[in-house]
């Protein structure tokens, strides 16, 4: 039986002008397991603290009920006053008597009646509380970052300039990511590579980072502060520390036919590549479905010509295993197929292409050396029509349902570098709505428009129809001015919708991190922890979270680094100690509580149990102290009741139920 | 029938089974009951007949415990339960030779009791193949005889159809039994007004003498240890307290299997008080398939469970006073 | 002689989510907002963590109504747990309206920490309509009735 003490607090008149506190102290004695009952002007006080703190001490107390404000206001006080008083915290309750009771009723009988049963219900909850330990996990100091684009150097710099050792992941052979791809960055114009390859370098050159690329996560186990890894390193058949990245092995390759993925499969490449020229690291990889020595055994061009014998065409897959405490995910985003739009003719003609195409073609390292010049027949296109929202805001399921946020400033720019450098091609831009919310983004958009002369016009393209010509006949409508337009254009260019990296799916499982019906990765909260992941320890930057443009993903990038920094400078975390728990000998191993954790807190474990004397091996539910954060939805997922809510279990709310409706 | 002894008596002598779950004959011509053979001279008692309603797959879960492999006999509608429960990890596949019997309804000594027949001493037509359109029966009164269909069980009026979803070997033949609509008896529950249904469900379950066959032979009630025998909810009472405690048990029973009963049909069959409990779990049912889209529990194993699941445009609950 | 008529007080349950709701109740508190004292408020962490077996005992003791609220659906503290409880209210509030208990007795509101007023109607509509409806008779144990 519990000695429970009962301290209801007058708050000046806030309660006590509707409650008669002394009727709810005299009436709690009556209360089963009540050893004392006191009621005082501001409980909340050192004078109110301290009372109970000599309650506790000379009566014995083993549980304390507050008849006071809301739980939200002050039962962290409460709970901090009864642990110095040597009580353990939890086994602290208030009743709301202010917020829930005498500031909404007037009634000085009706609230005091109420109060009275809020009161024995708090009580009745303490008669079944019992003591609870915030458990201690361990961090390790040491962060991922999957994804070596913008977002994930970003992040990986400033974790790394913050002191903690930070690993990238990177699939491809080099960092960089979409950002290399680029021409220029609007708003300012900047060169995409001048302001990225720096960043590229510092991370490669900061001593506390560690660059995997060409290198896929394999597995995650563990939890918050206490991930562990697999990282798989593919093969590069090339020598990491004997290349020297003197190309020749490129030059001399006599297999040149392999699409390159870098120029989005407008030109070709050779099978031992670097991505581009500023790749780091300045290693290149055997593309092994492309090279003639592994598909016929003969050749070995590379390995003759390479001065520092780094060629190694025996190379395996290794993997790496390591341990983190925080984890990063920055997987960023690809265009989306379009083989659902043929309306468009993308698949007909080589002279439409996709936004991120032209980004090459303008580019002087691109397929075209930055001549803008059509891709069929190489001739210089005079008329060009861009066609905005490919995908995006689509209200069937060919495309995606929200906007892609970066095209309409990506096309506006795309619009004024034309007419700046070729300043006799005509620039049409339809368009449903032009958005331009950012700093400087409309001024922008009207210098396109206004001094570039791009002619806008909101209506949305039907059709495109490629002409025997070569000419592209493009039909659309003028919504302004309501009428049809046919327009013959040379080049197409498609404002496509983006989508996050497909792989993000398959890293979201491995991380039980959760994921939108968009594949977007799920913050915590929407809008007060956007930058984190519901499942503790992974932290999320750039647009796996949701499109955005670079400045928005720096930003974010960095916030990540700050929430993973904080979690990397603990050396250990409390845990919550109200979570769920499960009674091994009730536990069915039906997995229901698994299917609705939201935590991934949930696991099975093949377990020995000793059932009132049979013994047997039973699949059993275990929760991970450290991941579970009592949200509950497992204890009602559970038929057999064999999982329970510390702090809220299932018989503590029952006695709560029962004692208001006595 | 003959065809399963042998075939049992095959898998027993070659070693791919250590024992047979079936049903032997009881002492009456309509009570078989479910049983263990580990040898061809037991089977002797193996019965398969249009009485043979009892769902095997629930004793499974102990019969995976045991050494060696079970050949357990399954229905079609049985095989629902059995895949339900090898997804809630409760019987382990590996353990099982599930022959797939076939099934042309099973009948229900109720309703042809119901029919006034009594004093029964035989009933041909039930025995053997279950193919006869009609029965039978010899009483003490003298001959007597009912169509087939007349004595089914009501789950075989609305059958699921006669496709065995999981299963080693097909044994037997099936037939078409379905001839009713499956939810028709919701649905005039649903149109009576409060007050009659009330006065219909109270009528029902206080007949209700708690004493969980129901439960105990429900596939999905496959809890180890029941809430309502377990402290956990203070909830642990044998007897009804009072007068809402039936109504607690049969609800939160029902509502513990939603998503995950098969809608088998046991828990009516075997209730001695004749409850229509089945109208519980089919109600959820009926909900989920309108709710949450068309869900058959035990169909697959790889779906998530309606109540484990959910979508961002779910109905809200006020649609239940909505829907009148 | 007939028993003497006792005056209908309504014994209302309310379950509210620690995050949202249960803050809305504070803000309705601290603005003031007035709605019956028949209402006392049980505190969760989510409305996923509502049992209908706490629902059904709720009845079973004599309670004439429940209303359970927790976050708007996509706001929840814990993302999903609404969606849940949401499906699981759903289903059970359709089986007591099967079996005769009026829909009306059983209420499920979104309420978010912002919602002080929204708190306040919805308590004092629910009120009101458990007063229409009268005194639960078809749950609950009906020889502690009178």
């Amino acid at each position: 039986m519990q000695r429970i003490g009962v301290f209801v607090c007058h708050c000046g008149s806030n309660i006590a002008a509707t409650v008669d506190v002394s009727k709810v102290a005299e009436m709690a004695l009556m209360e089963p397991g009540v050893a004392h009952a006191e009621d005082y002007q501001y409980m909340c006080s050192e004078a109110g603290q301290a009372k109970i703190a000599a309650a506790i001490q000379e009566k014995g107390l083993t549980g304390i009920v507050v008849c006071s404000c809301s739980p939200r206001m002050h039962e962290a006080t409460f709970r901090k006053a009864a642990e110095r008083a040597g009580l353990n915290p939890y086994m602290v309750e208030i009743a709301n008597i202010r917020e829930h009771c005498s500031w909404i009723h007037k009634d000085m009988e009706e609230a005091t009646k109420k109060a009275v049963i809020l009161m024995r219900a708090a009580v009745a909850k303490v008669n079944l509380n019992t003591p609870l330990q915030a458990g201690e996990s361990r961090v390790t100091k040491r962060a991922l970052v999957i994804g070596g684009g913008i977002a994930g150097i970003q992040t990986a710099l400033d974790i790394a300039d913050a002191g903690y050792e930070v690993d990238i992941v990177e699939k491809t052979p080099s960092i960089g990511g979409r950002m290399s791809q680029l021409d220029k960055t609007f708003p300012t114009l900047d060169c995409s590579a001048c302001i990225l390859t720096p960043k590229m370098v510092e991370a490669s050159a900061h001593e506390k980072i560690t660059i995997y690329t060409y290198s896929e996560v394999e597995k995650v186990s563990g939890f918050v502060g206490d991930f562990t890894v697999d990282i798989r390193r593919k093969a590069r058949s090339v020598d990491m520390n004997k290349c020297t990245g003197c190309g020749v092995c490129q030059e001399k390759c006599p297999s040149k036919k392999a699409p390159s993925e870098f120029n989005r499969g407008l030109n070709t490449r050779s099978a031992i590549y670097t991505p581009f020229a500023q790749a780091i690291p300045n290693v290149p990889v055997i593309d092994r479905e492309a090279c003639i020595k592994f598909r016929t055994g003969k050749c070995g061009v590379c390995s003759k010509v390479c001065q520092a014998g780094a060629i190694d065409y025996e190379q395996k897959d290794e993997i790496i295993t390591e341990k983190y405490g925080a984890i990063v995910v920055a997987t960023g985003f690809d265009t989306i197929k379009l083989d659902r739009y043929d309306e468009y003719a993308y698949s007909q003609s080589k002279d439409v292409i996709t936004s991120l195409e032209l980004e090459r073609v303008m580019n002087a390292a691109g397929p075209t050396h930055g001549h803008l010049e059509r891709l069929s027949d190489g001739k210089a296109p005079k008329e060009i029509v861009f066609i905005q929202c490919v995908g995006s805001r689509c209200a069937d399921d060919r495309g995606k349902p929200y906007c892609s946020k970066i095209c309409c400033m990506y096309t506006a720019k795309h619009a004024m570098l034309i007419r700046d450098k070729y300043p006799d091609v005509n620039v049409t831009v339809f368009y449903i709505d032009v958005r331009t919310p950012g700093k400087n983004f409309d001024e922008f958009y009207r210098r396109a428009v206004e001094q570039y002369g791009v002619n806008y016009i909101k209506g949305q393209v039907g059709k495109v129809i490629p002409k025997p010509d070569g000419k592209l006949l493009v039909q659309g409508s003028d919504l302004l001015d309501n009428r049809q337009i046919l327009k013959e254009a040379d080049m197409v260019v498609l404002a496509t919708a983006i989508e996050p990296n497909p792989d993000v799916r398959k890293i979201a499982t491995m991380l039980t991190a959760s994921i939108d019906t968009n594949n977007f990765l799920t913050e915590a909260h929407a809008k007060l922890r956007p930058v984190e992941s519901p499942t503790a320890g992974i932290f999320l930057s750039g647009v796996c979270q949701g499109p955005k443009d670079i400045p928005e993903t720096v930003a974010q990038a960095g916030a990540a680094a700050v929430k993973a920094i904080g979690l990397l400078a603990k050396d250990k975390l409390m845990t919550n100690p109200c979570t769920a728990h499960s009674d091994e000998l009730l536990c069915n191993g039906c997995s229901s509580c698994e299917n609705v954790c939201p935590y991934g807190a949930i696991t099975y474990e093949d377990k020995e149990v000793n059932d009132h004397g049979i013994r047997e091996t039973r699949r059993i539910a275990v929760v991970n102290n450290a991941l579970c954060q009592g949200c509950g939805a497992c204890t009602v997922a559970c038929p057999s009741g064999a999982m329970d809510l510390q702090g809220f279990s299932n018989r503590q709310i029952i006695a709560e139920v029962d004692a208001i409706c006595r | 029938m003959q065809e399963l002894i042998n075939r049992a008596k095959e898998l027993l002598a070659d070693g791919t089974v250590a024992r047979v779950l079936g049903w032997k004959a009881g002492d009456l011509p309509y009570n078989p009951e479910p049983a263990y053979f580990e040898t061809a001279e037991a089977l002797e008692d193996f019965v398969y007949n249009g009485f043979c309603g009892a769902n095997l797959s629930k004793y499974m879960i102990e019969a995976s415990k045991m050494e060696g492999k079970t050949m357990v006999c399954l229905k079609p509608c049985d095989t629902y339960s059995f895949m339900q429960l090898i997804k809630e990890h409760r019987v382990d596949r590996e353990k099982a030779y599930i022959a797939g019997v076939g099934c042309k309804g099973k009948l229900d000594i109720e309703k042809i009791r119901a029919r006034g027949i009594r004093g029964i001493e035989s009933i041909e037509g039930a025995e053997l193949t279950d193919d006869a359109e009609t029965l039978k029966i010899q009483t003490i009164y003298g001959e007597k005889s009912l169509a087939y269909a007349d004595g089914m069980l009501e789950r075989c009026h609305v059958c699921k159809g006669k496709e065995h979803v999981i299963f080693d070997e097909q044994i037997g033949e099936s037939k078409e039994t379905k001839d009713a609509e499956r939810f028709g008896e919701v649905e005039r529950i649903e149109s009576l007004s409060p007050e009659e249904k009330f006065s219909y469900f109270q009528s029902e379950l206080g007949k209700c003498i708690r004493c969980n066959a129901c439960r105990n032979v429900c596939p999905a009630c496959s809890c180890r240890k029941c809430v309502f025998d377990s402290n956990k909810f203070d909830s642990s009472q044998k007897a009804n307290v009072d007068s809402f405690e039936e109504k607690m048990f049969h609800i939160i029973r029902a509502f513990h299997v939603a998503g995950r009963c098969t809608d088998c049909g046991e828990c009516s069959r075997v209730c001695p008080q004749g409850i229509p409990l089945h109208l519980f779990n089919r109600k959820f049912i009926k909900d989920i398939d309108e709710l949450y889209g068309e869900y058959q529990a035990g169909a697959d194993i790889d779906s998530k469970a309606p109540l484990t699941d959910y979508t961002f445009e779910d109905a809200e609950p006020s649609i239940v006073g909505k829907r009148g | 002689m007939p028993l003497e008529k006792k005056e209908f007080k309504p014994k209302i349950v309310a379950f509210c989510c620690n995050w949202c709701s249960y803050a809305g109740a504070d803000l309705a508190g601290s603005s003031r907002l007035t709605y019956p004292a028949d209402v006392k408020i049980i505190r969760v962490p989510c409305s996923c963590r509502v049992n209908p077996m706490f629902i059904l005992r709720a009845f079973e003791k004599g309670a004439d109504g429940v209303i359970m609220c927790g976050c708007h659906p996509g706001d929840c503290h814990y993302s999903t747990g609404n969606y849940y409880a949401r499906r699981r209210m759903t289903l059970l509030f359709s089986m007591l309206d099967y079996i005769g208990v009026e829909s009306g007795r059983t209420r499920v509101e979104w309420v978010s920490a912002a919602e002080g007023v929204k708190f306040s109607e919805t308590m004092n509509s629910f009120v009101e309509k458990i007063y229409s409806l009268g005194e639960n008779v078809r749950l609950g144990d009906l020889r502690c009735k009178n």
